[in-house]
């Protein structure tokens, strides 16, 4: 489903993104580890389309279609869905409102009818379920006071209603207590189909305890220097990166 | 049920709302004693009501417009303007010859077509300017003692209350444009609420203008007796398109003893184009006395049109433990520019009032906030609570906040807050990753910053309000 080939991309005229290579079909599980600063966090944000990066080389493709030629809204419509590593607060807009107007959106890009609001809500209820989110959460503005876990919690919600067909978790861990962390990995599993696909952004192993990934890839400086089955992640947990570092470097 | 209401209302307007007595209603442009007599003869007044138009208009020959307000203003000539409604000349014959920008956003604020073609101007033999509206309700209201008619008609019908109350809260001398409008004013509204009776439905006018170079000079008068209620909405969400025109209003209302009045505004004066040329100037002078014991004024206003607006709907609290509040979004974009506030002025014991101002700039529009919070040195315990926020999108814009304070009795607890924000790209890209494009991401995002606000209009206006807020802004960011 999403092929990127070669991809250079910069952010103030600093080059992250060195030439990363990427393969994602239906099915899988991807995890994206790496030291901080080898490019994780860009890489998300340049397949959901963050006017901040620029990309200077290479293509993706999502399903044939050129993702580096669409609006963010389009990629997000076209169902790729980025649970960001600091969800936004949006005060005043509440979280029924701001997900009936996101579905609705999905909905006429695929010549589908609105949502009548009692299916809506239906809706809503169920995949609160999912996440085990309360019924006051969904009732307050876009995270406006929420926890650091009931924020992540809220992505994952999200992406519960907007079935995306691939995911995207930029450090879903980071900031989450055990419990909130099984919650959260819970929602995510049993989102998983065979027609859909996740690359899981993430520093420790810890996660992959619970969302277990097909490949493991090493980012670092820029470009995916190792790839594996989920084994690579606790070798990494438990030797660090520098052997990494070491062996790209020495090359 | 409410919006029911609401429709039939408005159509009730339209439909029989305006008076055509076309060939005799032709007043040559240009500003005169002989023209205030013409005006005042034309609507058959009694002698009281010249004597107070030609004691303005004296008045207003030694007055000079105010300077002071945030705004630029080019120089105003008011002897080329028609001081009474003249019929539109040019009127376009059908919706095929207006201006198809403007067809677009009545659909999108999903306006029908007969109500199109008559605030456009098409020509219909029953559009006129400045002839005030009647409701259909009258009957049901009058069974109660309410009375809701036309200023004109209350001239005629009802001379002791008008002579009372009129110029009581504004008197003529306040300032020049409310010294013009008393002079030159062409009609407005009347409403009296007897003691005891509260009023079961909202009471609604939409003013329009229509006609070139015809200036507009509504004047409203709202009257709640002792322990009665009413909620009046001024305006109209479907923009209103005209030339430089120049619009000097008055509101007075007068809050009696354990009365409530609630005066809810949407203003969507034609702005002007992408440029800055054209669009209406809007001064205003609205202000109301609680007059009674535990009375309540409340003034909730939504201002998205006009190319000037010069307002600060404002309150007397003079009788005891009376309170009053103030809700205000106000948007510019483009180059449009306001100085809008309040005055909340403290006399009787144990008064509060509440201020919440949102004001929301983009383009190359200028935003001002601009409020007086006074309390007289026999207002014991009064209670001030202000806040004031802006918000900026885009860096070509201004948002200005001019608060002042008077406080001359020790008792008395004034906080004022007040914060200036941009509109956050974050959230923008937030919302464009959910799917959700950037135009109604910003509309969104301000709705939910005006939401206090928006949350204090009746239910049936705020929904379009909400819609207003996001068209106006259209283009502003991205």
């Amino acid at each position: 489903m999403l092929e990127i080939k070669n991809l250079h991309a910069n952010i103030n005229g600093k080059e992250i993104l060195k030439g990363l290579d990427l393969v994602v079909r239906p099915g899988e599980v991807h995890a994206i580890m790496g030291p901080n600063g080898a490019g994780k966090s860009t890489l998300a944000s340049v397949l959901s389309g963050n006017q901040a990066y620029e990309v200077t080389k290479g293509e993706i493709t999502f399903y044939e279609k050129d993702l580096l030629e669409m609006s963010p809204e389009n990629r997000s419509r076209e169902g790729i869905f980025l649970s960001f590593q600091y969800p936004v607060e949006i005060p005043g807009v509440s979280m029924v409102n701001f997900m009936r107007t996101a579905i609705n959106e999905h909905r006429k890009y695929k010549n589908m009818e609105a949502l009548s609001a009692t299916d809506f809500l239906r809706t809503m209820r169920e995949k609160k379920e999912l996440v085990e989110m309360d019924n006051k959460l969904a009732n307050r503005s876009v995270n406006e006071g929420f926890s650091g876990g009931e924020k992540k919690r809220n992505e994952i919600f999200q992406m519960a209603m907007l079935d995306p067909r691939l995911s995207i978790l930029d450090e879903t861990d980071s900031g989450l207590d055990i419990d909130a962390l099984r919650i959260v990995a819970n929602g995510v599993n049993k989102l998983k189909r065979a027609d859909n696909a996740s690359i899981v952004i993430t520093h420790y192993q810890r996660l992959l305890d619970y969302i277990v990934p097909d490949f493991v890839h090493v980012l670092y400086n820029g470009r995916i220097v190792k790839t594996g089955g989920k084994e690579l992640a606790l070798e990494l947990e438990e030797k660090g990166y520098d052997w990494i570092k070491k062996e790209v470097d020495g090359e | 049920m409410s919006e029911e209401l609401l429709d039939q209302v408005t159509q009730a307007d339209y439909k029989y709302g305006f008076v055509t007595d076309i060939e005799t209603d032709i007043i040559p442009i240009g500003l005169s004693e002989e023209v205030v007599r013409l005006i005042s003869s034309k609507k058959n007044e009694p002698e009281w009501m010249l004597e107070f138009r030609l004691k303005a208009y004296r008045h207003w020959l030694t007055m000079e417009m105010p300077e002071w307000a945030h705004l630029k203003i080019p120089a105003i000539d008011y002897q080329s303007i028609a001081y009474y409604a003249a019929p539109r000349k040019n009127a376009p014959q059908s919706l095929d010859e207006v201006d198809p920008e403007l067809l677009k956003t009545f659909d999108k604020l999903g306006i029908s077509m007969e109500e199109q073609k008559m605030l456009s101007g098409v020509a219909v033999d029953v559009v006129m300017d400045s002839v005030s509206v009647k409701t259909t309700f009258k009957e049901s209201l009058a069974e109660l003692g309410i009375i809701f008619c036309s200023f004109s008609e209350a001239v005629e019908n009802h001379p002791e209350l008008v002579q009372k109350y009129m110029g009581s809260v504004v008197p003529y001398a306040d300032n020049f444009f409310a010294t013009l409008n008393c002079a030159v004013f062409s009609d407005g509204s009347f409403v009296y609420i007897p003691k005891g009776v509260r009023c079961p439905m909202e009471l609604s006018t939409y003013f329009r203008i229509n006609a070139i170079n015809t200036g507009q000079f509504e004047r409203t008068l709202i009257v709640a007796d002792d322990d009665s209620y009413v909620s009046y909405l001024e305006g109209c969400t479907a923009p209103m398109r005209d030339e430089n025109q120049l619009h000097a209003a008055i509101v007075e209302i007068i809050v009696m003893n354990n009365a409530e009045v609630k005066y809810s505004t949407v203003q969507n004066w034609y702005p002007g184009d992408k440029n800055g040329v054209g669009g209406i100037y809007n001064f205003v002078t609205k202000r109301g006395i609680c007059k009674g014991v535990n009375s309540k004024l409340s003034w909730t206003q939504v201002e998205t049109g006009s190319a000037v607006t010069w307002k600060y709907p404002s309150c007397i609290l003079l009788g005891d433990n009376s309170s009053a509040e103030f809700y205000s979004v106000a948007v510019t974009n483009h180059h449009q520019q306001a100085d809008t506030g309040t005055k909340m002025l403290h006399i009787g014991k144990n008064t509060s009032s509440h201020i919440l101002s949102k004001g929301i700039s983009a383009g190359q529009s200028q935003n001002s906030y601009r409020g007086l919070v006074r309390v007289n040195p026999k207002a014991e315990n009064a209670r001030n609570y202000s806040q004031c926020d802006s918000l900026l999108l885009g860096d070509k814009c201004g948002a200005h906040t001019f608060p002042y304070m008077e406080v001359n009795n020790d008792t008395a607890i004034i906080e004022h807050e007040a914060t200036t924000s941009k509109i956050n790209e974050d959230q923008i890209f937030y919302c464009n990753q959910r799917g959700i494009s950037t135009e109604d991401a910003v509309g969104l995002i301000v709705n939910g910053y005006a939401k206090e606000v928006l949350n204090q209009l009746p239910m049936e206006f705020a929904v379009e309000a909400q819609k207003l807020l996001q068209i106006t802004l259209e283009g502003s960011v991205g």
